[in-house]
């Protein structure tokens, strides 16, 4: 009994060193947007400042990139959670021809490697003559978002009893109001959690956007394009905003479905 | 119109994924058949020959993302297990906050992350600078552009996506089966083996899945942690694509790099059953 006990806090003490493992970088980040750097590289630790934080804007071509990101992100979310949660509710709700195909085409999204999805579109492009700016970035990510929505709202959907919309029809509902009134509140935690997916998935994403971009950079292309010549404070700033305000809502949403179970 | 209903609700997803996904495939492979230069245009003329051509000079780097996926998923596998076995059999009520915690890295960009490691492994850097300074390390020692950097960046990078599926099958074990098995007398380690493990193999499947493609897929990790001899075929594709502009060659190779991967997930998925993944992919 003592061997098993002791294994557990081994484990234990192991779970906690992959957890620390997994934030050094964070870490590492947070650290140096507040490093009064002077040389031209922000690799070694120089003494405390607020500096980076009054001068967040100051580099116009980063502050573009970011808010291509965040507008970016906020259309395709958009896109991605009207057209994923009615994908959604087919597949959980009806039966239809064309059901199995579809599941694959989820299936196939998900799983095509982000490269190849990239490659592909601007095989697409090229062949079509597209030109290449923030619309075509938001094709992209929208494509590589939606089956996310597609699973969480499906697997909050087929929860959901069917009893309860066939009461409110019962009562004199339309469909619509049907869907408004009983359907969407009960599947409205799958919605936001693959809208929170799909905008995390969106600003994050650098491979499959540097196939697509034409000019347009976003907050990662610009981050990489930064690297040979030293990253500025400025980038670990508003990764350090990022993620604060990622983990709030985080927080948030989590504290909030307690309440309501 | 109530039978019309699901085919108008999946119409709109129908028409993006059948536009910006099979249209494209289809795109690809014609253009990896075509012949030509970005200046006079490029012509169909079925040239099989540009994958022999693109394997022929590529394939070096195509093993190597291949050992270097493979290596990296191993990898994951051997860390992450117990972390999903620990979390499942004994995080209690606190489970959600481990696996907040192991998720809190998805808050940071993966560019900004992948660039944070190679600012702490920078040859100068805060971490072997120091230990350099105290003579704790040869003055030539480095981590950086090596197969170690690069590995160790993709298992780093992937290394939730193994974690949470596993944890999934885990979870789902019902602890009374594990006492039943010690009450007919098998070692906690019988117990392990022959009941655990059995039952947490679809979450092993789907984080294999979830980690190896992306993993074998990934440029960035080489290109911000590796050297010149740690190319990997993602950084082959992005370089013939976007600045040799040769979309023939790039397009074989992706065509190529997409059928080894494909074909290995189908069989996985043909032997687990779609839903399974997906579920698994869900959580």
């Amino acid at each position: 009994m003592r061997g098993t006990r002791l294994g557990d806090r081994l484990l234990q003490l192991y779970t906690w060193i992959i957890i620390v493992w997994l934030s050094s970088p964070i870490a590492v980040m947070i650290l140096f947007g507040f490093n009064d750097k002077k040389s031209k590289s922000n690799t070694s630790w120089q003494g405390f400042t607020l500096r980076w934080y009054a001068e967040l804007f100051d580099i116009s071509d980063l502050t573009v990139a970011l808010r291509n990101s965040l507008v970016i992100a906020a259309v395709s979310t958009v896109i991605t959670v009207v057209i994923g949660t009615m994908l959604g509710l087919a597949l959980g709700r009806h039966r239809f021809r064309g059901k199995g195909l579809t599941n694959f085409l989820v299936f196939a999204a998900i799983s095509t490697p982000e490269l190849v999805m990239g490659a592909s579109l601007l095989s697409l492009f090229v062949s079509g003559n597209v030109p290449r700016d923030a619309n075509t970035i938001i094709v992209a990510h929208v494509l590589f978002s939606v089956s996310f929505v597609v699973v969480t709202v499906r697997a909050r959907i087929v929860t959901l009893d069917p009893s309860l919309e066939e009461a409110a029809r019962d009562l004199g509902a339309t469909a619509w109001g049907t869907f408004r009134q009983v359907t969407l509140p009960s599947i409205m935690p799958g919605v936001m959690a693959g809208a929170m997916l799909s905008f995390a998935l969106s600003i994050d994403d650098y491979v499959v956007t540097s196939f697509v971009n034409g000019s347009t950079v976003t907050f990662p292309l610009w981050i990489v394009g930064a690297v040979k010549t030293g990253i500025p404070p400025q980038v670990n700033v508003m990764g350090t905003l990022i993620f604060g305000i990622g983990v709030l809502i985080a927080i948030g949403n989590a504290v909030a479905a307690r309440r309501r179970t | 119109m109530r039978r019309l209903t699901p085919y108008l609700l999946a119409l709109p997803s129908w028409m993006w994924l059948g536009i910006f996904l099979v249209v494209p495939m289809a795109a690809m492979a014609s253009v990896s058949l075509q012949t030509g230069n970005a200046i006079d245009g490029f012509a169909m003329t079925f040239s099989v020959s540009n994958y022999g051509d693109a394997l022929g000079r590529y394939s070096t780097q195509l093993l190597r993302s291949l050992l270097y996926g493979g290596l990296a998923t191993v990898a994951m596998l051997v860390i992450g297990y117990p972390v999903a076995y620990w979390i499942a059999f004994k995080g209690g009520t606190r489970k959600s906050v481990y696996l907040f915690l192991l998720l809190l890295p998805f808050f940071v960009s993966f560019v900004l992350r992948t660039i944070s490691w190679n600012f702490l492994l920078s040859d100068n850097g805060i971490l072997f600078g120091t230990l350099k300074g105290w003579g704790l390390l040869p003055a030539d020692f480095h981590v950086l552009a090596t197969t170690f950097a690069v590995v160790g960046g993709l298992t780093y990078n992937f290394l939730p996506f193994m974690i949470l599926p596993i944890y999934v099958a885990l979870e789902r074990v019902d602890p009374r089966v594990v006492e039943a098995a010690q009450d007919l007398y098998a070692t906690r380690a019988a117990a392990f083996r022959r009941v655990v493990l059995p039952l947490s193999l679809p979450g092993v499947f789907a984080g294999v899945l979830m980690t190896f493609v992306p993993a074998t897929a990934d440029p960035i990790n080489a290109q911000i942690l590796g050297g010149t001899a740690n190319t990997m075929i993602g950084n082959i594709i992005q370089t013939e694509y976007l600045t040799n502009l040769n979309y023939p060659t790039a397009s074989a190779l992706s065509f190529t790099l997409m059928a080894v991967l494909l074909v290995g997930i189908f069989i996985y998925a043909r032997a687990l059953g779609t839903e399974n993944v997906l579920e698994a992919a869900a959580r």
